[in-house]
């Protein structure tokens, strides 16, 4: 695979890119060479016959049907080879192997979450095993998102009213982008994970890890760690800066004004609450733009981020990535 | 030496109540000049804006909603307001009575309705800037679109109206071609500036009721909350995305083919020599219209989709490449063994030639599924877009302004500083745009307020290219305003030009011609006839 990438394309690392690149350069090859012979073509007539003295009659030849066919004909050739070319390796990105690890993929205003055969549920950071294909099983919690990972040149829409599929086997381990590629409103240029490629023996590892967490570490901990991994950093920052959503920095304990007008005081309660139905009571000046974590974060998983968030009542931005 | 006529349509009758209640094609065609030109100047000041907020990541100078409002203003103003009435509503209301010797268009009431509805679809649009505007993208894709709190529903009834506009227009040039030719004109006798109306007026005709059809139904499921395209009430969001292509991308070609009727003008004139495969060109513009019908489907690769479609769309798709490779062969050969003068009107011609190339053959890495997966939603279709669209269309359409701006008002504008606005537009295009090629091949999406640091670079060089080109513009309205009053008289035929609309006086008298003129030569017969020039060389 090419792993260092061109002017135009960035390296690919899945099994697909090699062909999707090989079509590309076809296509960038034979364009650069009818692009030229236009250019050069008109830039040697218009200086050739440029005007010199005022125009009598000219050459008055307007057909030739030989030229003309030629025309029609070549381009005709070129884009049927383009065409099928197109269509084989299409074929190949939609027909997913049987032997693929499946994985579902939800889409929502503004983060990506991933939930594993295993039991394990990632927001925003897939973890998939190098050399092994994985499908996804997709779909969208409100408007149309879409699944972009260029290195794999895989892209699929993330529909809200049926399932849509992909699949893709990376060939080298590292990680790489995954951008939303639908427009779906405030947040959309921030809808940007990550995609993990480990070696198989890590892979299982950080399954188990990530199946059975918290061991051996803080509620404070865990929650910092969910902080990043659930993508609250997305919108709510930890040392006070202004963002979609109101910081997490010395807020535990305050009194806030709601945009209805009433006051609040920031407890246990109403974080809890503010996770699992954030529009019920919106601090004032921010929109009700926040997806519910309902489904998406457990009990005690809760019960860590809010431990995380009174551990920022302290002036220590300790915590702050 | 060359004197304005006493007595044209610019100052007879004279009054404001006289040009709002107009019915002469030529008056009607400025009456669209002025607003179409003061849309464009709108959409161009969003865009100025957009690619200042993309000089570097993150915030620059707004908030991510006000980004999203703006690029929706500037697509929806420039393709609605802007790009697709314009070379029909002003050059061809303006020239195609003239060039096919003719007094007036067939209906000239509703040609002036046709400004009327153009204006209030456009106050509509306004308001909605006003009225919180919306967010959704020039596409109004669903569900986004019934859910954000924006001014959609004014915005789509904005578009809606518009739409009968272009319709009425259609309306108008088909049966005024089909009627009111000059005797002895047939069909292959047009100029090829008519036979691009006439494919264009098609298109508009029979596409633009669908979108009216699919922005109604948006309007119903937002207000009467009746459940077409919103899966939460049990609609299909990618249903929208058919109805919406199946206007939008024929849509495409109501902006291009006019483009390319002015670019067989200005070729043949320019370099005094008949046309190359005449026929090959009008049949190539019909072939485009008709085909056009068939492949909205290539919007929708990635939508979902079965892949019988995706196969099917792909494969039109590439056929409607082919009448549009033909031309450009067809012009290129015209230049050959001509006379080629390099007036401006000819740059733009060959800065077309260039920049359609690109966004021609671009437009095969779209065709082809597989690297459309890759390419599909990402700068790479920004910058397609804009090569075919600005590339094309636009540098079309200043050509055709610059020939026949001369016949407009009677008289020349300064034609060094058109040329040096020629060449800043021409490097600051390809320096904003060609960049963008890079950036969406490289994986950079579009419709994206921030992004990764890795492309700064190329954002930043495409921002520096849209400040060259607006500064091409400014200089072109200054030299076209000062040459209102200080420009040299031009004469009736300035260029040497064939057609009928270059017999008569600059500027033209109401009714056109003295007497209705009949038609004994072609459009370009260059090799038999040596046109009267009305100004030298210089």
């Amino acid at each position: 695979m090419d792993t260092t990438g061109t002017i135009f394309l960035p390296p690919g690392q899945s099994t697909i890119s090699g062909e999707v690149d090989a079509l590309f350069n076809f296509i960038l090859f034979a364009s650069i060479l009818l692009f030229l012979l236009v250019v050069i073509l008109s830039g040697y007539f218009v200086f050739r016959y440029r005007r010199r003295t005022v125009p009598g009659t000219t050459y008055g030849k307007d057909h030739n049907v030989k030229l003309e066919i030629a025309w029609t004909v070549i381009p005709t050739i070129l884009i049927i080879i383009v065409f099928i070319w197109g269509f084989r390796t299409f074929l190949k990105m939609r027909v997913v192997p049987k032997d693929a690890i499946e994985i579902k993929v939800t889409g929502q205003k503004w983060f990506w979450s991933f939930d594993y055969p295993e039991g394990v549920n990632t927001v925003n950071e897939l973890v998939v095993p190098v050399d092994k294909p994985v499908k996804l099983l997709m779909s969208s919690k409100d408007v149309i998102h879409s699944f972009f990972v260029p290195n794999f040149r895989i892209k699929m829409d993330v529909l809200p009213n049926r399932y849509s599929i992909t699949w893709f086997e990376a060939t080298s381990a590292g990680e790489y982008n995954l951008f939303c590629t639908e427009f779906c409103g405030t947040g959309h240029s921030e809808m940007i994970g990550r995609v993990k490629v480990v070696s198989e023996k890590e892979y299982g590892e950080w399954l188990e890890a990530t199946a059975i967490p918290a061991e051996g570490i803080s509620p404070v901990e865990y929650g910092a760690r969910l902080y990043q991994s659930k993508a609250c950093i997305t919108c709510h920052s930890v040392d006070g800066s202004l963002n979609t959503g109101p910081t997490f920095y010395k807020k535990f304990g305050e009194q806030e004004m709601m945009a209805d007008g009433s006051s609040v005081k920031v407890d246990e309660n109403y974080l809890r609450e503010s996770i699992l139905n954030p529009n019920a009571r919106v601090v004032a000046g921010y929109a009700p733009v926040m997806p519910t974590y309902q489904g998406i974060l457990k009990d005690r998983e809760i019960d860590a981020l809010i431990a995380f968030i009174k551990s920022l009542k302290e002036d220590t931005t300790a915590n702050d990535e | 030496m060359n004197e304005l006529p006493t007595k044209s349509y610019l100052n007879d009758p004279k009054g404001l109540k006289s040009w709002l209640l107009t019915l002469d094609h030529k008056r009607i065609g400025l009456l669209y000049l002025f607003s179409i030109m003061a849309a464009f100047a709108l959409g161009g000041i969003f865009a100025m804006l957009i690619r200042l907020e993309l000089l570097s990541p993150g915030k620059d100078f707004m908030e991510a909603d006000t980004y999203n409002q703006l690029f929706t203003l500037h697509g929806a103003i420039m393709i609605f307001l802007f790009i697709i009435p314009s070379i029909p509503a002003i050059l061809g209301n303006f020239a195609l009575p003239l060039m096919i010797g003719a007094k007036d268009v067939a209906f000239p009431r509703l040609n002036l309705a046709s400004w009327y509805i153009y204006i209030l679809g456009s106050a509509f649009a306004v308001y909605s800037m006003v009225a919180g505007a919306a967010d959704t993208g020039w596409t109004f894709y669903t569900p986004y679109s019934t859910e954000t709190t924006t001014s959609v529903i004014s915005m789509t009834l904005g578009a809606f109206i518009l739409g009968f506009s272009s319709i009425f227009t259609g309306l108008n040039f088909i049966v005024t071609i089909h009627k009111l030719r000059s005797p002895g004109m047939s069909w292959f006798k047009m100029p090829l500036f008519v036979w691009g109306l006439y494919a264009t007026a098609i298109i508009q005709v029979l596409a633009t009721p669908v979108l009216g059809i699919t922005l109604l139904l948006l309007i119903i499921e937002r207000v009467a909350g009746i459940g077409i395209f919103d899966p939460a009430m049990g609609g299909d969001p990618v249903l929208y995305q058919h109805f919406f292509w199946f206007y939008s991308h024929p849509a495409v070609y109501i902006m291009i083919l006019p483009g390319m009727g002015i670019i067989s003008e200005l070729i043949s004139v320019f370099s005094n020599k008949k046309i190359f495969g005449y026929k090959a060109i009008a049949f190539s513009s019909l072939g485009i219209a008709f085909v056009s019908f068939l492949v909205w489907g290539h919007h929708m690769f990635v939508s979902g989709q079965s892949e019988l479609a995706a196969m099917i769309f792909s494969f039109l798709t590439f056929f409607v490449g082919i009448p549009s490779g033909i031309k450009v062969f067809n012009w290129v050969t015209t230049m050959y063994r001509g006379s080629i003068s390099l007036k401006t009107p000819m740059l733009y011609a060959l800065s077309f030639l260039f920049l359609f190339t690109i966004g021609g053959l671009t437009g095969i890495f779209l065709g082809a599924l597989s690297v459309d997966v890759h390419l599909h939603d990402t700068y790479f279709i920004v910058a397609h877009f804009h090569y075919v669209m600005m590339g094309g269309t636009v540098m079309a359409f200043l050509g055709g302004v610059h020939y026949w701006w001369p016949k407009i008002w009677g008289r020349m504008y300064s034609e060094l500083w058109a040329r040096i606005s020629v060449a800043l537009i021409f490097v600051g295009f390809n320096v904003t745009f060609f960049s963008q090629f890079i950036l969406g091949s490289q994986g950079m999406p579009r419709r994206y307020y921030n992004y990764l640091d890795q492309y700064q670079p190329l954002h930043a060089f495409s921002t520096y290219g849209s400040w060259i080109l607006g500064l091409g513009f400014v200089i072109m309205a200054v030299y076209l305003v000062h040459s209102l009053f200080k420009g040299r008289v031009a004469g009736s035929n300035p260029w040497g030009a064939l057609t009928f609309e270059w017999t008569t006086a600059s500027p033209p008298p109401h009714e056109n011609f003295a007497t209705i003129p009949e038609t004994t030569h072609g459009p370009y017969d260059f090799d038999k006839i040596v046109p009267k020039r009305t100004l030298t060389e210089d």
